[in-house]
């Protein structure tokens, strides 16, 4: 193995000078004292290799050995991951001891001691390969398949399977031989360089299929596709948090993956708090039961913040292959950016924009490309969904990392300061935000065929009223109240009834915080029907009163559970409000 | 924070700028403290045998021949109960003429807490000041900024706010801090009976820029001392932390970094979370809870020292002067405490979270009408009450030198509200309305 002697220390990397070969992205070890610090290789010039240290440098000197792995950063895989809480290494964060992260100390993501109720699936003789199904084992809720490590490359037979039973997740449960006769024992463990993208699938369709998330300006107005990709930028306290979390508490999907990155503790610390004790809305089970959080927080070490994005990624691409629906949420996508601008900045590269790397927006479409709808070798299906927040430098969306995301996302959820500082959260602006799926054929037929016929054309008409309401306000402030048709303020007031009933969402009502789409397409449906009422006013004055009683009445209704009876009271009350001036 | 243990002695400086130095060395570690020429410095950068040393007091008059001591360990503080009703300057030195702190030394700028052994934060911080309890509820663990003009009287609010909370110790870091303005913290702490839980970290305008590079990481290894050790609720206040930033940018600068936008160095958000993500709210009871002060120029928070604080802050509270009642309020408009949520309605009466932001909503109703009014447009009837209602609002509930309890707070706002609004206008849940609307 490559061994290497400590040359110069600035912050976080580290120059080592090395006596072998050494490859880009090779982990390697730092003696310090009685600890080890892990690095990766970033760059190589000569016999000098430039790490990024995973830790603290404090104390680190010249001439401290270091040892090569010959491996790069990998994530350690198997049953057992659900409800676990890793740092950005993938490091168990239950596991270490004291109230301090300590340096060089990492540990198992998995418990190798815990026994799996294993029942095989593929049998003696078969041949198989990277990622096919071998068994499963029961893991919270989820059918855990134990699969052919993603890493074997060939074709192999099974030579030997264990018969249904109890075991550890080191035990041997098969036996595979290639063609030349080579055998290899299988566990239930294995692993994968986190920076490469699992490719164990047969195809990757065009997203056919979107994915509720419960919030209905995503839903209604812009759905998101299931194996699609969106992501959130936004001034900060514009709402990408809390938008994360619900989405994280309601999505349909079979498993979600939070990837905090370099975000705030305390925001960690409430999933760590809640999720153990909030319900899934679809299952009933306990929503920490299809979690998995991965959180490298911002006072973490911050090489261990841009690897805590792949970590999660390979996470989900390992959960996807077992057929399964996952989601990944990752806050914020510009802490792992700005990770990259600080080392490429330490090593005095050639910077781009505003000092982030030349090669920022490659590094952001490869990752956001990992996502996606896939077949398996076996025909089965499954997918990633990705959303991705983005924090932009003083809130201006013309900077490297929302444009280069803008790039690589289908969804764009713009959430806006106007909208955040009047309280109307989720502040997603429904003009600038966009979703591409709803452009998709497949995505357009599928939502006509489960939500409602036509549909597609009732969100474009939601959509017109939305924007037409816009410019009719924007023509008020100018003229004057009095200086507009009526017709001005009726469009106004029509785009009001949609952004308070619909868009406006209040994530901390119990009821409110997640909307089915059943319930979504009644509320379209009821004020498109009122929006395509004609009501009688004789001036602009009585139209406010008017629509605040009619937007009072609806906001209630958003409080009650569905077709409840205090729901249906409203809605009768709001039928007689609207008799009184419909035409 | 001296100290003698072990020490390596080198005269042989290559380089000097106006904050830094290089010195040809050997076996010295990273963020290892030294002396320069008698002044204190600290490692920055080491490549082979080239050792780049940040000088706390500046270079001025430093020779290539200055002697440079190394000390073999990090800045370090001495913590105990001694630290209580005393005042040190950015070392950690006392200045008050005081002995010197005997104590267990540890060291500066330490590690992070593990995530999963922090608890969710959830003890409410009462202030009497409505424009934090009523609209911005402030929590133990928080961690939150007020972004103020550099004219605006912060350092009193913020004296006010940290004598009202009921916290065990108050924690002082003062930056770049007016003589004045120390003696003001200095007379409140003593007019107020409280200088026994007072500690004070104190770099003032006399003293040299890059020292108050020091001055959070004592402030908040003495915090962590007495949150940890002794379970106390620690308040840690630190103004100005835009003169902070200056210093980070100074040293960066200085040591050939290329600068990212508004010529601060590109780890700026790593370095504000450090000291930031230090409030924390323990499971045995212990917290450190910050409150900052980041001043801004032109009230333009898009530059990079407020942009990246609010983003690692939970929340941001601004000042304003309100002209109409010619008082200082803290602007319901813009500020924001992110962990309000957490208490409010659950640790205040049910009706909290709704009035707060019908209040909010209908304020910015007025601001709206201002504006018309400013462009010369004629007023509905809603927007005459509407800022009617913003002008007592101000008076009655958010300036700042009204002192009542959140139940009032509230009941006010509900007078308020019955007085110039229809129910409808208010629009507050039904089973909030039956309760607190009076009927006529
Ligand atoms: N849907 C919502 N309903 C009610 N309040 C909300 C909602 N979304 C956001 N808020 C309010 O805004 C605050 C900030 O939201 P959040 O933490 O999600 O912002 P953010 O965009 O993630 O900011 P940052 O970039 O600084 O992390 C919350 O603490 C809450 O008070
Ligand atoms: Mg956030």
């Amino acid at each position: 193995m490559t061994k290497g002697t400590v040359k110069g220390i600035i912050s976080n990397l580290v120059y080592v000078e090395v006596d072998g070969p050494v490859f880009q992205n090779e982990i390697c070890y730092i003696d310090f004292h009685d600890i080890k610090l892990m690095a990766e290789v970033i760059k190589v010039a000569g016999n000098i290799a430039y790490t990024q240290v995973f830790e603290s440098t404090r104390g680190l000197k010249p001439g401290n050995t270091v040892e090569f792995t010959d491996k790069m950063l990998q994530v350690k895989l198997g049953p057992g991951m659900l409800s676990k809480n890793y740092d950005g290494l993938q490091d168990d964060l239950n596991k270490m001891e004291g109230l301090y992260l300590k340096r060089g100390e990492y540990t198992d993501p998995l418990d190798e001691d815990s026994i799996w109720k294993f029942t095989p699936i593929a049998k003696e003789g078969d041949t198989v390969m990277a990622g096919d199904w071998l068994g499963s084992v029961p893991e919270n809720w989820i059918d855990h398949k134990i699969m052919v490590p993603f890493l074997m490359e060939e074709k192999y037979r099974i030579k030997s399977i264990v018969p249904a039973g109890d075991y550890k997740i080191t035990d041997t449960i098969a036996v595979v031989v290639d063609d030349e006769g080579n055998e290899y024992p299988l566990t239930m463990i294995q692993y994968w360089p986190v920076k490469l993208p699992i490719r164990a699938y047969q195809s990757k369709p065009r997203p056919f299929k979107t994915l509720e998330t419960g919030i209905r300006t995503i839903d209604t107005l812009n759905p998101i596709a299931e194996g699609g990709t969106g992501f959130t930028p936004g001034p900060f306290g514009t709402g990408k948090t809390v938008l994360q979390h619900s989405i994280s508490q309601n999505a349909e999907a079979d498993l979600i993956v939070v990837a905090a990155c370099g975000e705030r503790a305390n925001e960690v610390v409430e999933l760590f708090t809640e999720f153990p004790e909030l319900d899934d809305p679809r299952t009933g089970r306990k929503l920490i039961e299809r979690t998995i959080i991965i959180c490298n927080t911002s006072n973490m070490p911050v090489a261990a913040r841009e690897a805590s994005v792949y970590t999660a990624m390979s996470i989900c691409e390992y959960y996807r292959s077992m057929g399964l629906k996952v989601l990944l949420l990752a806050d914020s996508t510009s802490r792992w950016a700005q990770a990259l601008r600080e080392m490429s900045n330490r090593m005095e590269e050639l910077p781009g924009p505003d000092a982030y790397p030349m090669d920022l927006p490659a590094i952001i479409s490869n990752f956001y490309a990992r996502a996606g709808y896939v077949y398996l070798n076996n025909g089965q299906i499954g997918s990633i969904t990705f959303i991705g927040a983005v924090s932009p430098a003083g809130g201006n969306l013309k900077e490297p990392v929302t444009e280069s995301t803008k790039k690589a996302a289908r969804c764009f959820y713009s959430l806006s300061q106007e909208r955040a500082d009047s309280k109307r959260y989720p502040a997603i602006d429904p003009i600038d935000s966009y979703s591409k799926y709803l452009e998709y054929e497949e995505i357009q037929d599928y939502l006509n065929q489960n939500i409602s016929a036509g549909w597609v054309d009732k969100v474009y008409k939601a959509k017109d009223i939305l924007l037409r309401g816009k410019e009719a306000k924007d023509q008020i402030n100018i003229l004057g109240d009095d200086g507009v048709p009526l017709d001005y303020h009726s469009r106004f007031w029509k785009s009001e009834l949609i952004d308070r009933v619909i868009l406006v969402q209040d994530s901390f009502d119990p009821v409110d915080k997640s909307s089915s789409m059943k319930r979504q397409a009644y509320m379209l449906n009821l004020l498109l029907k009122i929006c395509n009422t004609e009501f009688d006013f004789e001036s602009y004055e009585e139209l406010q009163p008017f629509y605040s009683r009619v937007i009072n009445v609806l906001v209630q209704m958003n409080y009650q559970s569905f077709e409840s009876d205090k729901f249906k009271e409203y809605e009768a009350q709001l039928e007689s409000i609207l008799t009184e001036r419909r035409v | 924070m001296a100290g003698t243990a072990f020490q390596k002695i080198y005269t042989k400086l290559t380089q000097i700028t106006k904050a830094t130095c290089t010195v040809q060395a050997t076996g010295v570690g990273n963020e290892e403290l030294a002396t320069v020429g008698g002044r204190l410095a600290q490692v920055v950068k080491i490549i082979d045998n080239k050792v780049t040393l940040q000088i706390f007091e500046g270079t001025e008059g430093i020779g290539t021949d200055a002697e440079v001591i190394f000390y073999g360990k990090p800045p370090t503080l001495k913590v105990s109960e001694q630290l209580a009703g005393r005042f040190f300057n950015a070392y950690g030195d006392p200045i008050d003429g005081g002995p010197e702190i005997e104590g267990e030394e540890v060291e500066i700028g330490g590690p992070s807490v593990n995530p999963v052994r922090r608890r969710d934060p959830s003890e409410l911080i009462a202030t009497g000041i409505a424009g934090i309890d009523l609209n911005n509820t402030l929590v133990t663990g928080q961690k939150i900024p007020f972004f103020a003009d550099p004219d605006q009287p912060y350092n009193q609010v913020m004296a006010t706010v940290a004598l009202r909370t009921k916290a065990d110790k108050i924690i002082l870091g003062g930056m770049g801090l007016s003589n004045d303005d120390y003696l003001y913290y200095k007379n409140s702490f003593e007019n107020a009976g409280v200088i026994d839980k007072i500690i004070a970290f104190i770099n003032t305008t006399d003293d040299p820029p890059v020292e108050r590079l020091l001055v959070p990481d004592m402030a908040l290894s003495a915090a962590e001392y007495f949150a940890i050790q002794k379970n106390e609720a620690v308040l840690v206040l630190l103004t100005d932390m835009t003169l902070y930033c200056d210093a980070l940018s100074i040293v960066s600068n200085r040591m050939d970094q290329i600068p990212s936008k508004d010529s601060m160095p590109g780890s700026l958000y790593s370095d504000l979370a450090k000291i930031y993500e230090k409030a924390v709210q323990f499971p045995t009871g212990g917290s450190i809870t910050i409150i900052a002060v980041t001043t801004i120029s032109g009230g333009d928070i898009t530059h990079a020292i407020p942009d990246n604080t609010g983003y690692i802050t939970e929340g941001q509270l601004y000042l304003r002067r309100d002209t109409d009642i010619g008082k200082v309020i803290i602007d319901p408009a813009r500020s924001l405490s992110r962990l309000k949520t957490k208490v409010i309605g659950k640790r205040t009466r049910a009706d909290h979270p709704q009035v707060m932001s019908a209040s909010v909503r209908l304020n910015a109703d007025a601001m709206n009408a201002r504006t018309k009014l400013e462009n010369g447009f004629d007023l509905t009837d809603y927007d005459q009450r509407a800022l009617q209602f913003s002008r007592d609002y101000a008076e009655q509930i958010l300036a700042i030198d009204v002192n009542v309890d959140t139940e009032e707070m509230l009941d006010k706002t509900w007078a308020l509200f019955q007085k110039y609004f229809t129910p409808e206008e208010v629009g507050i849940k039904d089973e909030f309305m039956k309760l607190y609307w009076k009927k006529e």
